[in-house]
């Protein structure tokens, strides 16, 4: 049964390695030259008067495009995976005929089945796992410098980076199969498998993900060291707001709160007159602040904080694995009562 | 003789419609069997339950003694060609092969390439790319190979033309005769299977009509030909199978195991297409009575 499952998969399976190597050799050949860069530039630039805030921003606007790519590879590999690799696994048989064929050989369906899901669900977790572990080396001088408009935890770094595309790349393929096998057909198999697999993609970040551990919530006081700006005005009013401490945390909810702990749009203070009229308004804007603290206003926020990655990662792979679990046993449970 | 198949009752329903119902067999071993019926009669539906397929809704089956697909010693005891014969198209004609030595225990390699040899497939040859008649001699070689207690086929020739349906029939029978197999094979054109059958069961709308040896079914299946008569005044050991009217003749199939003495009939014997063809036929307005229900098996 391995030869068979083997036989059927080495063409997707040396399709997929071929892609693999390519995107291996690539980053191979640029990875280390990207982090000399990046040390180095580090390096001279804390001895500068300007700190390496300039360095940073530069270093990782120059690489943003290959950053995106080698990310999109990472967030798309898992849903080729289920839709690829998946979906057809059963309905391919299926269509074909093919499965009246093999399951009457002197093996069970049960082995069958056991050899087909271990061995291809292997070579996906792996799959996602190196990719994953490629692009994560590759991309972390970039991920440094570019933590403020794509912290680690966020939802887009996240889920393309560590362990959890091996947890996304078992449920894809186990969603695949089987959707396969309830729907028998390879078209609508893998339409619907895309759909779910998206659906669960888009619903992990914005209604689980939050919640895995209790956000940190902090009401801090605007100041001139976490001011993130000044709005424009509107009405006439300001606004202003702060960031987090943790410039690497997921950041869920920020708002400005008053004295009352209301939240609030804007700060009735008059944008053309005052402390924090337009034409008063420069750095390091004191009076206005002072005059926003005098009046009671702070600003709120519940975030991840950038130290909860890891066990992130652990749980989410966690449950994405229980996922693809489940669906590998109601498959089991399936091809044996609902037969041909 | 051990039976080869046995069914108590068998049933199968899908959703609603019921694809075989109370079907009771009793195949001794060592018989062609031929399992004839209309297209959507419950053949496959039949041979589906006795490979383990398939689960039954109802009744019992137990083929050689186990429950069908149990376990791996049972599916090696069974052959299936399935219907449409299929095989995977990518894989060349030795993949296939090599498929059945892995997947097989008890593979006869040396019958399996000598089978091909003879058949000239050439073993590098994709089987998407083989003839029909090709790849049906492909999955039957994989049936054969096995070395199962018994075959079963579901249309093995339906798709075939002529000379290669006789060419596949042929190289079955061989394979019969080498290795004392059983064999089950389904139709629905008696032709194919009046050259290799000794045992017949006639499937119509999901009931066995009549089952028994094909000797057998000739010896006790009359044509009654006489003047216009009404056939529900038959002697009570005269089954009326199928009628058929003209304003002067009446016509009239009938099974029974004695003598026929009514001096007004014509006796006639009947080909196994009459038959079949007379089972086949739904029950008219002129069977009434006892011959509402499904005929009755005819037994050894």
């Amino acid at each position: 049964m391995i030869w068979l499952t083997w036989r059927q998969f080495r063409a997707a399976a040396a399709m997929m390695t071929a892609a693999l190597a390519v995107l291996a050799a690539v980053l191979g050949l640029t990875g280390p030259g990207l982090a000399d860069d990046y040390s180095t530039g580090i390096a001279d630039c804390t001895t500068q008067s300007g700190g390496c805030s300039d360095f940073v921003q530069r270093f990782f606007q120059d690489h943003q495009d290959p950053f995106l790519a080698v990310t999109a590879v990472v967030l798309v590999l898992p849903a080729l995976i289920g839709l690829f690799w998946g979906a057809p696994l059963i309905t391919r048989e299926l269509e074909a005929g093919t499965h009246r064929l093999v399951w009457n050989q002197s093996i069970t369906r049960t082995r069958w089945l056991t050899v087909k899901l271990g061995l291809t669900g292997l070579a996906a977790v792996t799959v996602a796992g190196l990719g994953s572990l490629a692009v994560t080396w590759w991309s972390s001088p970039i991920d440094k410098a570019g933590a403020y408009d794509y912290p680690r935890i966020g939802p887009l770094l996240f889920a393309t980076r560590g362990i959890v595309p091996i947890g996304y790349a078992a449920f894809a393929f186990a969603l695949g199969v089987t959707v396969g096998m309830l729907l028998h057909r390879t078209l609508p198999a893998m339409a619907i498998t895309l759909a779910v697999f998206l659906a669960v993609q888009i619903a992990m970040p914005l209604l689980v993900r939050p919640h895995l551990l209790a956000p940190t919530r902090s009401n801090v006081e605007i100041t001139t060291s976490n001011l993130e700006g000044f709005g424009a005005p509107r009405n006439g009013l300001m606004q202003a707001r702060a960031v987090a401490a943790d410039t690497d945390a997921w950041l869920l909810s920020s708002h400005t709160v008053d004295a009352s702990g209301h939240a609030v749009d804007t700060i009735p203070l008059s944008a053309s007159s005052g402390p924090c009229s337009t034409s008063k308004l420069e750095p390091p804007f004191a009076a206005c602040l002072a005059e926003i603290k005098r009046l009671g206003y702070r600003q709120q926020m519940t975030y991840q904080p950038a130290s909860r990655f890891w066990p992130f990662q652990w749980y989410e792979t966690g449950i994405y694995t229980a996922l693809a679990l489940g669906l590998a046993g109601f498959c089991f449970w399936r091809i044996r009562r609902r037969l041909s | 003789m051990t039976a080869v198949l046995q069914a108590q009752g068998l049933g199968k329903r899908y959703s609603r419609h019921w694809a075989l119902t109370d079907c009771t067999l009793d195949i001794p071993a060592g018989r062609v069997v031929g399992l004839v019926g209309p297209n959507g009669a419950g053949k496959t539906t039949l041979l589906s339950l006795a490979v383990g397929m398939l689960a039954p809704t109802s009744g019992s089956i137990e083929v050689l003694g186990g429950r069908p697909g149990a376990s791996p010693a049972q599916l090696a005891k069974v052959g299936f060609v399935a219907q449409g014969t299929p095989t995977y198209a990518g894989l060349s004609v030795t993949d296939h092969l090599r498929l059945g030595a892995r997947l097989n225990p008890g593979w006869d390699d040396a019958l399996a390439r000598d089978r091909t040899g003879r058949l000239g497939l050439d073993p590098a040859r994709r089987a998407g790319n083989l003839s029909g008649g090709q790849r049906a001699q492909l999955a039957l070689t994989l049936g054969i190979a096995k070395r199962p207690e018994l075959l079963i086929l579901d249309e093995p020739v339906a798709a075939l033309d002529p000379l290669a349906r006789r060419e596949f029939l042929q190289g079955l029978m061989e394979a019969v005769a080498e290795q004392e197999l059983s064999v089950v094979l389904s139709s629905h054109l008696v032709a194919d299977l009046e050259r290799v059958c000794d045992y017949l069961i006639v499937l119509v709308d999901s009931r066995v009509r009549v089952a028994g040896e094909v000797e057998e079914l000739l010896a006790t299946h009359h044509r009654l030909t006489g003047p216009h008569r009404d056939p529900t005044r038959l002697p009570a050991d005269q089954h009326l199978v199928a009628a058929s009217h003209t304003d002067r003749q009446t016509t009239l199939i009938i099974r029974t195991d004695a003598p026929i003495h009514d001096p007004a009939w014509t006796v006639g014997q009947i080909s196994l297409e009459d038959l079949v063809l007379a089972y086949m036929n739904k029950p008219t307005h002129t069977d009434t009575g006892r011959n509402d229900r499904p005929a009755l098996e005819v037994q050894r």
